[in-house]
């Protein structure tokens, strides 16, 4: 039921301004305008569509077609408080309708009861602030069955013994499996692991207006020119518009949340492409930039009522930046694997999700997949085993022989979260708007690296079993580059140790919402955009409750 | 059914027949004898066999029309960077006068002493020579690989060639089985003993 795109203006007070269009952002505009609210979404990135995207590597990577640009938008990077950071680009986020959904990998994992509770389960981890969630996976259940639903997941249910509890199948059968699936799938058998097809928010079978994936391989960096990736641009952001009451509004460049004398967000400033500004006013703001700037602009609209940032009493908007921690391996093998066609991952296991510290001596978890993710440039560049040529006959001759022969196993698991590992703004650097750069300041905890070494040498392994005639990995080292954005503004029961509350309201401003990775309390074991979009789900209900009994407002 | 995958597929042949079409090409930033050097150091890094290399690949046409666009900032780095590869060339083999005068042997042998001086992709920057900056070599190495590898859409891989030489099939779709391991895979059993 089309009633065409509306638009309000700037000085229409709107029901919810919503900062962000990407995994959180698009689900809370979809449902808040599905409920009959009135919304504007402000979206710093473009409005591409599927015709825009391209299998131009350059254009997409390299000049940042569909992400954050480090030259108009630098960041700076420490190890910790006591250094000066210095410029080099430390996160990556997806900035266009859709946000990071357009160019992810599309790993779709539901977090565990476990994620949710660890804290009571072993208690404290000195050094760490390691805590439970105020929301259980009971909780969460409904809405991660929504979630699969709604936008369309592939997978299959009950083939991981490791799997929670879960009222309804997935909506479609998995994606075709890879050879490097495969290769994977029985080597990690032979080895007593629990091998299965992957849950990928990928079309395995046609919607109305998208295609099922054809397998072009052109997946994780791109955005989706046939409408298979499960994105928010190709799901929710469209539901959003069609109800006739939500603008999406690209190029927009949140700066500001302002507040009234009474301490409550009255809407939204911000800068549209040509650099002049707005302020987006309305009855209540959400937050749903991402784990970076989602506490940046909290930070950038401190005021005299709110010194240290917006909804900061705690201290804590910023802190505990958890990115999951990851380890790589490689394998060749003797034919032809093709792992170029077809999306990233095929098969996955779980059998790691939650080890015994006794036995391995780490907290934690995690997950092993089996993936091809390099595009030609990227593998000549850095797909080859250690020590081949990079010029010449022998350059060209391995690039020959090892790009359809190659895979790799992707170890993903848990960061403990740290208060002094956070997101801040840089003293000194500033954007091409003029606004103090992000700055991050991270080092991994030393159990996360533990982890990391067990479970890239389970990674060589596998692929021993597997047969691959060469194999090699990435050194387990300190991370400089966060991709998960998590945590950096956590839910909480508990106004001074956290920043949101279970309703992802927070605790310092009434109107004021947050909803996307900031608000995770552990990382999970390495796949959360499935869970901020449960989150989503879960905060639009709340929030529409709170609407209809008037809780918001003045 | 399959959105947009007509419009798709009709692009990428568009953007496939322009890269085919044989126009006299005229360059937008290097001069004749510029592009000669970098054709010439562009086939020592892909060089040509029984398949095609950076010079098939039309990879000088990519890197002129690069410079001359999204990398105009390396320009000048090209500028310093091939008058003195020549002027390296001259003093290690005396009488030649210019790279792409030396002998395929001759060239390798100077990106070589480049490379153990420190040159080179990723390697650290050492006693490095001052006829040649390290950050020419490991640009133009890049350049030469984006040249080679990229989809035709974004300006080089002329003919598809550097995906001839990588087994990329131009394709953009693709049904299973793709490859050798995943042919006879008869689909997904639970293991014989589950065990939580």
């Amino acid at each position: 039921m089309s009633q065409g795109k509306v638009t309000y203006k700037t000085s229409d007070e709107v029901d919810f301004v919503i900062v962000g269009s990407g995994a959180a952002g698009g689900v809370l505009a979809k449902e808040l305008s599905s409920n009959g609210f009135k919304v504007v979404v402000l979206e710093q990135g473009p409005y591409l569509t599927e015709a825009d995207f391209t299998h131009d590597e350059l254009k997409v990577m390299n000049r940042h077609l569909l992400t954050n640009d480090p030259r108009r938008q630098p960041t700076t990077f420490r190890k910790s408080p006591q250094d000066k950071a210095k410029t080099q680009q430390s996160v990556l986020y997806g900035r266009c309708v859709g946000g990071s959904s357009v160019h992810f990998t599309a790993n779709f994992w539901r977090f565990h009861e476990i994620d949710f509770m660890e804290r009571s389960k072993i208690g404290e981890i000195p050094g760490t602030g390691f805590a439970d969630w105020p929301v259980r996976y009971a909780d969460l259940e409904p809405y991660y069955t929504k979630v699969e639903w709604e936008i369309g997941v592939s997978g299959l249910a009950g083939a991981s013994p490791f799997d929670p509890p879960r009222s309804k199948p997935y909506p479609m059968p998995p994606l075709p499996v890879k050879g490097s699936g495969v290769l994977f799938e029985r080597a990690s058998r032979k080895l007593g692991y629990h091998p299965y097809p992957a849950p990928m928010a990928i079309l395995s079978q046609s919607r109305p207006g998208r295609s099922a994936c054809v397998n072009c391989g052109f997946c994780l960096g791109f955005g989706c020119e046939v409408g298979a990736k499960s994105t928010s641009l190709s799901t929710v952001i469209r539901m959003a518009e069609r109800t006739g009451k939500c603008e999406i509004r690209p190029n927009c460049y949140v700066h500001r949340i302002e507040v009234d004398k009474n301490g409550r967000a009255t809407g939204a400033a911000y800068f549209d492409a040509q650099r002049n500004t707005h302020l987006q006013k309305a009855k209540a703001v959400i937050l749903s930039a991402n784990g970076a700037e989602t506490p940046r602009l909290l930070l950038l609209s401190a005021n005299n009522a709110f010194p240290h940032g917006l909804a900061n009493s705690s201290g804590l908007v910023g802190k505990y930046l958890m990115p999951n921690s990851a380890a790589l391996a490689y394998g060749v093998f003797d034919e032809p694997l093709n792992d170029y066609k077809g999306f990233a991952v095929s098969r996955i296991f779980q059998d790691f999700y939650e080890m015994d510290e006794k036995k391995v001596g780490f907290y934690g978890g995690g997950g092993l997949d089996a993936r091809f993710d390099f595009t030609p440039i990227n593998f000549a560049m850095g797909g080859l085993p250690p020590g081949t040529p990079r010029w010449g006959k022998d350059f060209k001759k391995a690039l020959s022989q090892n790009f359809t022969r190659t895979m790799q196993i992707f170890c993903h698991g848990t960061s403990l979260a740290v208060e002094t590992n956070s997101f801040s703004l840089d003293p000194d650097v500033k954007d091409a708007w003029g606004l103090p750069a992000l700055r991050m300041t991270f080092r991994d905890h030393p159990n996360d690296l533990k982890m990391m070494e067990w479970m890239k040498d389970r990674a060589m392994e596998i692929l021993d079993a597997a047969g691959a005639k060469t194999k090699w990995h990435q050194p387990v080292t300190e991370q400089q580059f966060a991709v998960h954005l998590l945590g950096t503004c956590r839910m909480g029961a508990d106004a001074k140790t956290s920043v949101i509350n279970a309703d992802h309201r927070t605790h310092d401003v009434a109107n004021l919402f947050l909803c996307d990775g900031s608000s995770l309390v552990t990382s999970g074991r390495g796949q959360p955009t499935m869970t901020i979009q449960a989150l989503a789900y879960r905060a639009a209900d709340r929030i529409t409750a709170l609407a209809k009994s008037g809780d918001l407002a003045g | 059914m399959q959105a947009q995958w007509p419009s798709l597929v009709a692009a990428a042949q568009h953007a496939h027949q322009a890269v085919q079409s044989k126009q006299p090409v005229k360059f937008e930033v290097f001069t004749s004898e510029q592009a000669r050097e970098v054709e010439a150091i562009a086939a020592r890094i892909i060089p040509t066999d029984e398949l095609p290399g950076a010079t098939e690949a039309g990879v000088v046409y990519f890197i002129d029309h690069a410079l001359k666009t999204f990398a105009s900032d390396t320009l000048a780095l090209y500028q310093k960077g091939l008058p003195g590869m020549n002027d390296l060339t001259a003093e290690m083999f005396p009488g030649v006068v210019r790279f792409s005068a030396a002998t395929p042997e001759q060239q390798d042998k100077i990106l070589k002493a480049l490379e153990e001086e420190g040159h080179g992709p990723k390697a650290p920057t050492r006693r490095a020579s001052t006829m040649v900056t390290p950050d020419f070599l490991q640009t133009i190495w890049a350049h030469t690989i984006f040249g080679f590898l990229v989809d035709p859409e974004g300006g080089g891989n002329r003919d598809y060639a550097g995906w001839k030489v990588i087994g990329r099939d131009p394709a953009h779709s693709f049904l299973p089985p793709f490859g050798f391991y995943d042919k006879d895979y008869p689909g997904w059993q639970p293991a014989e003993t589950e065990k939580k």
